[in-house]
Formats: structure tokens, sequence, C-alpha cells
């Protein structure tokens, strides 16, 4: 689904959202990816940093999984702006709160809190909004380097 | 959005194997990984040569089934090496800090001549 904004919107404000809703399942991770591997290179975001945003979004979208519970959908939005990307992701389960997860040491041999650690690597900017009762959102930017 | 997992005898490592990995690994694939490292670590084979070669993509699940491979061969003092040549699957090892606790080797030879 495709929301287009007006013409004379400022460069930093969003020109386009794209939204994709899927089953709340590991087997549509996958296509979580690659539609948001094919958005940013639509916006000639570098091959490397679309290989981040594609870990970022599946990331984002396993801990919707695992963690949504009664959740039976994920909803992605990628906000397209002059310079940026910013894509959030967002289920309506009990919640899992990224901002607990703690920093890891490097070359720890443990797994907890790893997809965490990756999104916050590999993105710009990333912020957790929790709510018990409506579930999570990720909100998760990456900048298009000139 | 597949992956292949096929496992070998390792030439002249009684007792080591190679698992093959073709495709991606992700929350979806993982499992099978999963299933086949501990079917071998179940059967005795605690050094292990895991082939990323072929591998175009790896998530944190991924690497959460290759640590806790190597967790159970250490308690049997076994190792878990890996061959890599993506520069992308690298860098995922080198931000997570991993290489520092895998041994990570550009071809089959060399890992298996570190074992």
């Amino acid at each position: 689904m495709i929301s287009p904004h007006g013409k004379g919107a400022a460069k930093h404000d969003v020109m386009e959202t794209i939204e994709l809703r899927l089953p709340c399942r590991a087997e549509w991770v996958g296509v979580a990816r690659l539609a948001v591997a094919g958005i940013a290179n639509r916006l000639n975001f570098s091959v490397e940093d679309i290989d981040d945003l594609k870990l970022a979004v599946a990331e984002a979208c396993t801990n919707c999984i695992q963690h949504a519970g009664d959740s039976d959908e994920v909803r992605i939005a990628c906000a397209v702006h002059g310079d940026k990307l910013v894509v959030t992701v967002e289920d309506h389960g009990k919640g899992f709160d990224g901002r607990a997860v703690a920093p890891r040491a490097l070359g720890e041999p443990d797994v907890g809190g790893l997809g965490v650690f990756l999104i916050r690597t590999l993105m710009d900017d990333v912020s957790f909004e929790v709510d018990p009762r409506r579930g999570t959102k990720l909100t998760m930017t990456k900048h298009l380097r000139k | 959005m597949d992956i292949t997992v096929d496992v070998r005898e390792v030439p002249g490592k009684d007792g080591a194997r190679i698992v093959d990995l073709n495709g991606e690994i992700d929350v979806y694939t993982s499992p099978r990984v999963k299933e086949t490292i501990t079917d071998l670590i179940d059967q005795g084979h605690y050094d292990l040569i895991i082939n990323l070669e072929n591998v175009r993509y790896i998530d944190s699940t991924g690497l959460g089934v290759l640590i806790g491979g190597l967790k159970r061969v250490r308690e049997h003092n076994g190792t878990v090496n890996l061959v890599c040549t993506n520069p992308q699957i690298k860098k995922i090892f080198d931000i997570t800090g991993l290489v520092k606790i895998f041994g990570i080797y550009d071809s089959e030879p060399s890992a298996s001549a570190a074992l």
C-alpha cells in the first residue's frame, strides 16, 4: 500500500509511506526483508546499507514472532524521506521491551539480545515504544549516504 | 529463501564432520541447521566444520544456533570452525565480536588443518 504525500513537501518531510502487513510467522520474514531491500534499492542506498536494512528489519520481525505472543500480524511501514528511510515494525502482542536489553560485551558467547544489538549497530537511529495493551513499535532510521 | 544442509566426513580427521550450508539462515530455516548440528553432537561428533561459503544471509537466530553448537562441543573439548568468504557474513561476525570465539577460515582445508 503506497500513501503519497503532497508535491510541496520539504526535503525532510515524508514523501511516501509504503506499508506491508504480514502474518506474524517465521516463513514471512524473508518476504519482509526482500520488500524493504527493494524499497532501499529504489532509493539508491548502497549494497552494504541495503544488507544492513535487510538484517535490521528481519531482526525486528523475528522479535515480533518470538515475543508478540497473541499478535497475528506484523505491520511494516517504510517512510521515504529525501535523505533517509524510516522503517517502523509493530505488532499487537504483549510487547517486547528492547530498551531493557543490556549492551553485550563483544565476543561474549551468548545469544540473548543479539538481534537488538544488531539492530542498534546497523541502523543510525533506533527507538522502542512498548505498550502492554497495544504491543511494540520499533522505529529505525537509515540515512542515505552521499 | 531456503536452506539445504549436507554432512560429510573430514578427510584424514577421524570423527570430524563438515556441515555444508547453502541458502539463507533465518528464523524460518535455522531450526533445520540446529537439528543437524544437534544430531551430530548427539552421535559423538565434537569437531565440526560449518561451511558458510554458500550462505547468502545469516541473522541472530542462525548465529544463535552456531553459538549453541560451539557451547555443546566445548563441553567435550571439541571445536567448531567456520568457512566464510562472504564479506557481509564476515561483517556480522565482526560487529558481534563472534570472530573472537569461532575459528573463521577462508577455505575448507585451512579450517580442517586447524581442527
